[in-house]
């Protein structure tokens, strides 16, 4: 079993935001960088398909040199080989493009499964697994919250939450599974783990390395045109309502009647 | 017909599902502003007398019907659909950042090699140009971007960001029925089967109302009182992702940052310290209000009204007094 699965580094959920001096993006200073969250519980998916049915898991990460660390934290977890898409040209690539990248990357490897993210918790998009398959051919089934590979190895049940219920799908392999929180728990790297992820496998790739043509990709390609940043309105922390409580609750639905009208 | 705003509208057993009219809503603004016409298209089966519903929200209506796309399906959908797009070339199409949208509308803006701003909080049209709201980084903030390059441009709108307004009249739409080509084989991902929730609940993304609980209710036991306070108030249900990783609640309950995002009318929080990733789905909401036994829960410094106490001897008090409330009107 050919198992892909596709990471983003991004900022910590926990880390303080700020805007660069452009106001255009954020300051990289004083940020951490992790795994995106969905993707860890795409590549725990993958390891757990991996121990059951045998076979390898590749993770394809596309982004600047740190994201080699990234690809790192996954190798430490179980994964077995890298592939970093790593190239200058590539900054402010929009996901079309981000999933262009990855589906030629993926073509260079065997593969009966792709995992990647639900989304991306940093730019919030969504959009590049089900891109990837598009791009691929192949069926998808996004937000899984539940996953399983047929016996044969063919095809796999998913269950995917929609409004105020579960849909159980059937896909043929190979497909693009996106992962849902709570699809699994996924593991820490052990330390014989993160011993281990120091010599695995990091192959480096170039757009040229890739066949795809630079002019295609980067900030000029894009889509989009960032205008600025701007922090959400601050929510002025409100009022304490006093008083002993059945008093405070009578004038907290008095309030929320009658001054917010929201009740 | 080329350059139009085109609405993907969505239904559920026959009837047009609400994220339609916040988005058609949009879309009138968005088409008369840019002084071009506005269409919408509804896919199903048997969804005929949609189309004519429809024509009373948008000039033009295009109408799939077939047994093929009876549910929804992504590889059903995305070919219908994008033959309908290559056929008539909108300059944009708008639709929900619902779970359909979420999942259908990367794929088909791939399909027809168009660009697509997901999960926007808004849209709007400055100097010509299509500009979204993108709120990025766990809502910690929110992009200004506008849309550039050929082709067909796509913006995925979060449920709730619009109020949806009838039109002032009927815009008397002309019904278009279009051929869907869509044979069984085409759609690979079937569903199976569907596991309906709990009869009656509220769906949290379309929710008026939230009420929701943390660790504070200490147990599945403890959250009762929660939902005690939600059914009177007609509310849903949400919860931290302490109380689903405690599996005191599923996943679908849970609001945040790797839950859903939220942005109801009223939004209350029992039992919640208002961590960071918390606030990220539902710190747009409009009311915020707070119950909480530490004074200095960070939850208190986005909320309009707080309550300082312990939530088991609040909510039955509050459920009490809504239900004094309601009974005077
Ligand atoms: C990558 C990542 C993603 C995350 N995503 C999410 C997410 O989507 N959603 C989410 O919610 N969290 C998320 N978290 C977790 C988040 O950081 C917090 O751990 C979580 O929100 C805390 O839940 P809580 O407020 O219920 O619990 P706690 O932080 O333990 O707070 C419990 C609160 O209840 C109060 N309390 C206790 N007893 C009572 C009582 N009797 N009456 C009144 N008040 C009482 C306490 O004072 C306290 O403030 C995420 C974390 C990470 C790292
Ligand atoms: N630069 C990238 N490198 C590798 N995988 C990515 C990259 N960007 C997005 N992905 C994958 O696509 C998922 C969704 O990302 P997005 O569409 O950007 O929200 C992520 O969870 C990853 O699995």
């Amino acid at each position: 079993m050919n198992i892909v699965v596709c990471i983003k580094q991004v900022p910590d959920t926990a880390a303080t935001i700020k805007l660069d001096p452009s106001g255009k993006s954020i300051s990289e200073e004083n940020i951490a960088y992790v795994m995106n969250p969905y993707d860890e519980w795409a590549v725990e998916e993958a390891l757990q398909t991996k121990e059951k049915f045998g076979g390898e898991v590749v993770l394809v990460t596309m982004g600047p040199d740190r994201a080699e660390e990234t690809l790192r934290t996954g190798l430490a977890m179980g994964a077995d080989r890298g592939i970093h898409v790593v190239d200058p040209q590539l900054a402010g690539t929009d996901y079309f493009g981000t999933a262009r990248v990855l589906a030629a990357a993926i073509k260079t490897i065997p593969h009966n499964i792709i995992f990647c993210g639900k989304v991306a918790v940093d730019d919030n998009a969504g959009q590049v697994g089900p891109q990837i398959a598009e791009l691929l051919g192949i069926p998808q089934v996004t937000a899984a919250a539940e996953f399983e590979m047929a016996q044969d190895g063919n095809s796999a049940k998913a269950h995917r939450e929609v409004e105020s219920a579960m849909e159980v799908l059937e896909t043929p392999l190979p497909a693009v599974i996106t992962a849902e929180k709570d699809l699994n728990q996924p593991r820490y790297p052990s330390l014989p783990g993160i011993m281990k992820a120091k010599t695995k496998e990091v192959k480096k790739m170039t757009l040229a390395d890739l066949g795809l043509n630079p002019a295609e990709f980067g900030a000029a390609a894009s889509r989009f045109e960032v205008l600025g940043m701007s922090m959400p309105p601050k929510r002025e922390g409100g009022r304490i309502i006093e008083g002993e409580l059945p008093e405070a609750v009578k004038e907290l639905v008095r309030l929320l009647h009658e001054e917010a009208k929201v009740i | 017909m080329a350059g139009e705003v085109l609405v993907l509208c969505e239904q559920a057993d026959g009837k047009l599902k609400i994220i339609s009219n916040e988005i058609l809503t949009k879309g009138r603004e968005i088409s008369a502003t840019l002084g071009t016409e506005l269409a919408a298209v509804i896919v199903g089966s048997g969804v005929e007398p949609l189309g004519q519903e429809l024509s009373n929200w948008a000039n033009r209506v295009f109408v799939i019907d077939s047994p093929q796309l009876a549910s929804y399906s992504t590889d059903g959908y995305t070919k219908a659909l994008g033959r309908l797009l290559t056929e008539q070339q909108p300059r944009l199409v708008l639709c929900g950042a619902s779970s359909q949208g979420r999942d259908l509308v990367p794929r088909l803006a791939a399909r027809v090699k168009g660009g697509l701003a997901s999960n926007c909080s808004d849209l709007k049209v400055e100097d010509g140009r299509l500009v979204t709201t993108r709120p990025v980084y766990g809502e910690k903030t929110y992009a200004q971007v506008a849309l550039k390059g050929e082709g067909i441009q796509f913006v995925s709108i979060r449920p709730k960001a619009v109020v949806p307004v009838e039109p002032e009249a009927p815009m008397g739409g002309e019904v278009v029925k279009m051929e869907a080509d869509v044979a069984p084989e085409d759609i690979r991902t079937k569903v199976v089967d569907v596991l309906k929730g709990v009869e009656g609940m509220i769906e949290l993304t379309e929710a008026d109302i939230i009420v929701s609980g943390g660790r504070g209710t200490k147990g599945e036991e403890g959250f009762g009182c929660v939902e005690e306070l939600a059914k009177e108030l007609n509310a849903a249900v949400g919860a931290s992702r302490s109380v689903v990783d405690a599996g005191w609640k599923a996943h679908s309950y849970q609001v945040g940052q790797t839950g859903k995002v939220v942005s109801p009318q009223l939004y209350i929080a029992t039992g919640i310290s208002g961590a960071i990733q918390h606030l990220a789905g539902m710190r747009t909401s409009k009311v915020i209000v707070a119950i909480n036994k530490d004074s200095e829960a960070p939850i208190f410094k986005v909320a309009d009204y707080g309550i300082v106490a312990d939530l088991f001897k609040a909510c039955p008090l509050l459920t009490e007094e809504i239900r004094k409330l309601k009974a005077q009107q």
